[in-house]
């Protein structure tokens, strides 16, 4: 578990997840690929959630291994998740390309989200 | 203060960007570097991303106003180096760096910018994808 209360701390997260990617050999497209969505989201985290926290996991089911990263946060939430996954939809600093880009990059991705309560972004890649 | 360094060569400024840059270095080179084109008349700015082992869309962001602010400024931005892992990233990502010129390496890069200088319409495709 790691906190994002800082840009330094998405940096930090981008190392740890780079460095379970390795662990778990995957490629460097697919590394790439993690690593990146973690920024995204853990941007996510710290500029609409207030901040928050990373969970990092490696999980197992039948016959692979996946990571799996979990961001919470305690902030204003999403009030309409479908919009907020469109492609170009943007309530600050980036491009709008966050939650639909990090989607894609990853195998399952699932968000909750409660206005006034919190968001929580829970994705997986498999291996 | 952490600081990225600018080369000027001739006319052109080179960018190394060499470690992962944190949000608030990002918009203090968005800043120093357009303050740098206005000193030194820069015409051309390569910027050299091939030590980043990511880039997402916030960096997407920098390096779009830093091609626009720049162009403003009478000098065109060439973004060079970008990892083939990177590259593929971005495309799922879905940013598309639109009106960044992009060049293989450093030196693709600076014939581009030349061609720029003299045939503005017609000479991007002819040295980035070569």
């Amino acid at each position: 578990m790691m906190s994002i209360h800082t840009s330094s701390d998405i940096i930090l997260v981008r190392q740890a997840v780079r460095q379970m990617a390795v662990e778990l050999k995957f490629s460097l497209v697919e590394q790439t690929k993690i690593v990146t969505a973690a920024s995204e989201i853990a941007r996510n985290t710290l500029d609409h959630g207030g901040g928050g926290t990373v969970k990092m996991e490696i999980i197992n089911d039948a016959n692979r291994k996946g990571l799996r990263l979990t961001f919470e946060d305690h902030g204003m939430g999403i009030a309409d998740i479908d919009l907020a996954l469109q492609d170009g939809f943007t309530t600050g600093s980036g491009l709008g390309m966050g939650l639909s880009g990090a989607k894609r990059l990853m195998n399952e991705f699932e968000i909750v989200s409660q206005v006034g309560v919190g968001t929580k972004v829970a994705m997986t890649k498999w291996k | 203060m952490e600081k990225i360094p600018f080369l000027q060569m001739g006319e052109y400024l080179l960018v190394t960007i060499q470690i992962d840059m944190h949000d608030q270095l990002a918009l203090t080179l968005q800043e120093d570097l357009t303050n740098k084109i206005i000193q030194t008349s820069a015409r051309g700015v390569l910027i050299d991303i091939s030590s980043l082992d990511i880039v997402d869309s916030f960096i997407g962001r920098i390096l779009s106003n830093i091609a626009k602010m720049s162009q403003i400024l009478g000098a065109q931005t060439v973004v060079v180096g970008m990892q083939p892992a990177v590259a593929i990233t971005l495309v799922e990502l879905g940013l598309s760096l639109t009106g960044i010129l992009t060049a293989l390496n450093i030196e693709k890069g600076m014939l581009l910018l030349q061609a720029q200088a003299t045939f503005p319409a017609k000479s991007q495709n002819k040295y980035t994808r070569q």
